[in-house]
């Protein structure tokens, strides 16, 4: 019944993905200013929500595996298996939206990098989860679900403290498109139909692998316990 | 200061005294990356004052990485970690007494090699030259306090030289950020310093804090 539901949802997601991008590739009109380059927006941006909601889950985890690992094993196997999984998935997206943007800013700036704040707090976001994935590589034993879940909240901490310092510094990434200045906004509905569409099918893509990511994780947890039970039992 | 924090920080302290491995080692790293800096970039006058600042980050960070993997792994041998954990005092009193013992060392180093840069860069201090005083110490806290905690963290993984460094780097850049930028402007007087010491501040208290609560979580995490 599970894999029929999932089945069922990853072909959704992908007719999802083969019309947004159609809708981006061949519906929406060029940008005004930008011209045909403006198109990865349709990518760059959903890819950068589902990153920064991937790591909330990733952080919501921690926390959760933080505060059962001592009362409820389950509940905290669970919460650990939701951070590893929304770490992982969104160091991806956020690996592609720290790709896409610098062949954006190339053509539409000029330059390919800048320390101002969106892009510095980015990279930094990125490091953060990518030393996480490290630790738990590195770390050994059932400290290192602790230990990761403890870096989780320091990165989480700090993120936020990185924005306004770089706000404080200097500021080049254009200003937000949705909810920025009086003149913001898409007005195209044909613009605005695509963001809505692409946003849709990267979040549906996003959400798959990391459903598919937190289920082989339990199993990798379950196996784990399973060999420590027969293990203690061989030796009794 | 309670009894434990005390003791812990005389330990540390004259464990130092008598051995100096961290303070020699420190001294010698910043010292070669100091002159590393000043030979490929040649700094003069204005430009040495942008960059002297970072410089003297980079070289703190790399130097007291080295330290603070040390202060640990002492802990380690003759199981005396597993002492510490059982002992009835919380476990954050030892982690600040081993944050304020390595905060010494690496302002010892900091204060020695002062001079040394002084001469290399050729710097002349046009803006106010106490809040240096300001800066330094508060940078130097956020990268020992954290860095005490991360080294904790990764003492018994097995690559932990390699691993505090990465995981410490990302989460001390904003103090980094600030530390180098606030340096920039003490020393060519071109703008106030005081946002960047106040983010400094803040910085600190945040993380010391959340460390300190923290603490036992990691220590006793088995």
């Amino acid at each position: 019944m599970k894999k029929l539901v999932l089945g069922l949802y990853a072909i959704a997601t992908v007719a999802l993905m083969i019309w947004g991008f159609y809708q981006a590739m061949y519906v929406a009109p060029d940008d005004a200013l930008q011209g045909y380059i403006f198109r990865i927006i349709y990518y760059h941006v959903p890819s950068a929500s589902v990153a920064f909601v991937f790591f909330a889950v990733s952080l919501f985890g921690s926390i959760g595996y933080l505060t059962f690992r001592r009362g409820n094993h389950d509940r905290a196997q669970i919460a650990d298996a939701w951070a590893l999984a929304g770490a992982e998935v969104g160091v991806v997206f956020c690996t592609v939206v720290l790709l896409t943007g610098p062949i954006w800013g190339r053509r539409a700036w000029g330059i390919w990098w800048t320390w101002d704040a969106r892009l510095t707090t980015t990279l930094v976001l990125w490091l953060i989860y990518v030393s996480y994935l490290l630790l738990r590589r590195f770390a050994a034993g059932p400290q290192m679900q602790t230990l990761a879940a403890v870096l989780g909240v320091f990165g989480a901490l700090d993120v936020p403290i990185v924005y306004m310092s770089n706000r404080w510094w200097r500021t080049q990434h254009p200003a937000p498109v949705f909810g920025g200045d009086p003149g913001s906004g898409m007005k195209d509905p044909a613009m605005l139909a695509a963001f809505g569409w692409n946003m849709l099918a990267w979040f549906a893509w996003g959400i798959f692998v990391l459903i598919l990511r937190y289920n082989v994780e339990r199993k990798h947890q379950q196996y784990a316990e399973q060999e420590a039970e027969e293990a203690l039992a061989a030796n009794l | 200061m309670t009894s434990a924090l005390w003791t812990h920080l005389i330990k540390d302290l004259r464990i130092e005294w008598r051995s100096k491995d961290a303070i020699n080692s420190m001294l010698f790293f910043a010292l070669l990356v100091v002159v590393l800096f000043s030979m490929s970039f040649d700094p003069q006058g204005a430009f040495a004052r942008d960059i002297a600042g970072g410089v003297l980050c980079v070289a703190t960070m790399f130097a007291s990485v080295s330290a603070l993997n040390q202060a640990w792994a002492r802990e380690i041998r003759h199981q005396v970690l597993d002492a510490q954990r059982m002992a009835p005092t919380s476990g954050a009193e030892l982690f600040l007494a081993k944050v304020i013992a390595n905060f010494l060392f690496v302002a010892i180093v900091q204060v020695v090699l002062a001079p040394v840069f002084l001469v290399m860069y050729n710097l002349n201090v046009q803006g106010q030259a106490w809040k240096l005083a300001l800066v330094l110490p508060l940078g130097t806290w956020a990268l020992v306090a954290n860095g005490t905690f991360f080294a904790a963290m990764a003492i018994r993984s097995r690559n932990r030289e390699l691993l505090l460094p990465l995981i410490l780097f990302p989460i001390f850049l904003p103090a980094l950020l600030a530390m180098v930028v606030a340096t920039k402007d003490i020393l060519t007087g071109e703008s106030d310093p005081s946002l960047w010491i106040k983010l400094l501040l803040g910085y600190d208290i945040i993380f010391t804090t959340v460390s300190l609560l923290l603490f036992d979580v990691i220590f006793h995490a088995e």
